[in-house]
């Protein structure tokens, strides 16, 4: 408030200078306006037109170019509930947010505590600065390229983890991407390994605003490090822990560029996810109206589960705030 | 309770590390794992290390994990010219810097409107903006396509830049906006008093105090956009327009890729991110930590 009162008073006294006094009556941020028009013509064309034009894409029979719309009304959403592999590809996301949300965020959790709480007094903040910039190193990389690289390691014939399995005696070691009982596991652990340096850097830059005196004031009244982990550690990054978890899950939700890489979302759509499904759908198998309207049913899942956490983040802020 | 006991513990505030803690096996043991954890996410660089440099022959007759007896670059070599790599070096770079300067600019006119000119119904601005960073881009690829078809802009680079500077921009935005939200109010009025107007304050006073944020900016969009994978995937299809992620992944299916190759590329495609890495990291790190925060 006190800034636009700012606002009024600068705009009043440039117009005592100024000969050409500004319109009578009009709020001073109408001048800001154009300021905005380049972005909202951008986000108009770039983002707002196209997500309605895939909407209305959904409604109908299409097979992409030059081809004829025809339409079918809710047509594509009905035949999407009788679809087994729209429900497997959903059923992934679950898969996709264990592995992208949950482990990471818990494994994120008690290293950052480790290395910030524990390691980083015992051994100096050189120790634990190299390990949590180790730690970080593959979310530097391009995720395709991530990808790429796991892609050859798990290959069955000539992959770096199968040569050293038959180095071991182990004469048919697991087919890891090609056999639909380890596919899904697979993709999982690769998924891990890129996400998990993520929660630690920003978890161990939230600890470093906890004040250290909690921590000593809790040590000296005898409790442990595993005590002080429940009662300090997680409840003071609390805020951070909501951004974490929004974000990765937005993200696994999103997941394409791991998937494309490693699996193509076979084998027999073991490790099939809604993205890829629908660029299936657009751009291989030429149901365009198909593929929005999984596109559609996807943007809509991330905006009903972003608006969950954020809901669930507001109701916690408001509790502590009563407790205190 | 809480403030009765940290009286209590601020005669014991400590710096660095406490001769307290300079004791017991305890910690040895932690570290070994917290080491081993370590060692387990760089396994995957060091294996590709060692088979980026070991020929054909070497890698089936020893394995993997062995050193290689000398160094073979025909892998590295093959990668660079199937690839024509500096060809798509260069589009990551363009594509990239292009994306940050412009969103960059978007994001600061964007920003001014909101955290400064406080427009009316700036918070669903923002929440807009917001919402559109979230959305799958599967929802908007295919009316992007046609669109880019229709205006001559097919497999123009142009178009994944002008995609990216809008998708970027609105992240850039919300941080932007809620930062010039706290911009100091004497300097604008004094401004004002000299007789600036909105144009000449927003470059002559709010630009250079923002600079090391915008900078932060550029760093993410630029490293956000070398990541990119799917609209550069459907947007670009042509070897001369495509970036290194999505030439490696093409290369993929090749059945000439032998290890080296595969390694040698992933190797050449990952230093780029490396060393951009390595010289912003301080930048970066703060800006990791700005953006938590917010």
């Amino acid at each position: 408030m006190a800034d636009s009162t700012s606002i009024l008073t600068a705009r009043r006294s440039r117009a005592e200078r100024r000969p050409r006094a500004p319109r009578r009556g009009r709020p001073a941020w109408v001048g800001y306006l154009p300021y905005l028009l380049p972005g909202a013509v951008a986000f108009a064309v770039v983002i707002g037109y196209p997500l309605l034009t895939n909407v209305y894409f959904s409604l109908f029979k299409w097979r992409g170019g030059m081809a004829p719309l025809r339409w079918n009304g809710l047509g594509n959403y009905a035949d999407l509930l009788g679809d087994d592999q729209f429900w497997t590809s959903f059923g992934n996301s679950v898969a996709m947010i264990v592995a992208m949300v949950l482990v990471p965020t818990a494994i994120g959790l008690l290293l950052a505590a480790v290395l910030f709480d524990y390691l980083g007094r015992r051994f100096g903040e050189r120790v634990s600065s190299v390990l949590r910039a180790t730690y970080y190193l593959p979310q530097i990389l391009p995720v395709a390229v991530a990808g790429v690289l796991w892609n050859w390691i798990l290959n069955s014939q000539t992959g770096a983890l199968n040569e050293i399995l038959r180095g071991l005696g182990i004469d048919t070691p697991p087919n890891w991407l090609g056999d639909p009982a380890t596919a899904l596991p697979s993709v999982m652990l690769v998924l891990i390994w890129i996400q998990v340096g993520y929660p630690v850097v920003i978890f161990m830059a939230a600890l470093q605003r906890v004040d250290p005196e909690l921590y000593e004031a809790a040590e000296l009244d005898g409790a442990g490090w595993w005590h002080r982990f429940r009662a300090i550690t997680v409840p003071q990054i609390r805020p951070e822990t909501f951004v974490v978890t929004l974000t990765c899950t937005v993200a696994a939700l999103k997941v394409f560029a791991p998937i494309y890489v490693l699996t193509r979302g076979g084998p027999e759509s073991s490790t099939l996810v809604p993205s890829y499904y629908s660029y299936l759908s657009f751009f291989d198998k030429s149901q365009v109206g198909y593929g929005a309207a999984i596109a559609t049913v996807l943007t809509l899942v991330i905006v009903v589960v972003a608006v969950i956490i954020l809901g669930l983040q507001s109701r916690a802020e408001r509790r502590e705030r009563e407790g205190i | 309770m809480a403030v009765a006991t940290s009286v209590r513990a601020a005669g014991t505030r400590r710096t660095g590390i406490d001769s307290r803690y300079r004791r017991g096996i305890g910690r040895w043991l932690v570290l070994a794992v917290a080491v081993l954890v370590g060692l387990v996410i760089l396994a995957p660089f060091g294996i590709m290390l060692l088979n980026a440099v070991k020929s054909p022959q070497e890698y089936s007759a020893n394995g993997p994990l062995s050193l290689p007896s000398s160094i073979y670059l025909d892998g590295v070599l093959a990668f660079w010219e199937r690839t024509e790599f500096p060809v798509k070096l260069w589009n990551s770079v363009f594509i990239s810097a292009v994306v940050a300067v412009l969103g960059a600019l978007l994001s600061l006119l964007n920003a001014y409107a909101i955290g400064i000119g406080r427009v009316k119904g700036r918070l669903w601005i923002v929440t807009l903006f917001l919402l559109a960073n979230m959305l799958p881009q599967e929802a908007l690829i295919y009316p992007l396509f046609t669109m880019a078809q229709s205006v001559g802009l097919s497999n123009s680079q142009w178009s994944v830049i002008i995609i990216f500077t809008v998708i970027q921009s609105a992240f850039g935005t919300y941080l932007l906006a809620s930062v010039l939200g706290t911009f100091p109010p004497a300097l604008l009025e004094a401004a004002a008093l000299d007789g600036a107007s909105r144009w000449r304050i927003l470059w002559q006073v709010v630009f250079p105090i923002m600079r090391p944020t915008l900078s932060v900016l550029m760093i993410f969009f630029f490293i956000w956009t070398w990541n990119e994978f799917f609209i550069p995937l459907v947007m670009l299809t042509t070897n001369d327009t495509q970036t290194i992620p999505i030439a490696l992944a093409s290369l993929q299916g090749d059945r000439m890729m032998d290890a080296p190759t595969i390694n040698a590329g992933t190797l050449v495609s990952l230093v780029p991110a490396v060393v951009f890495f390595l010289i912003f990291q301080r930048t970066l790190t703060r800006g990791v930590t700005a953006g938590a925060v917010k």
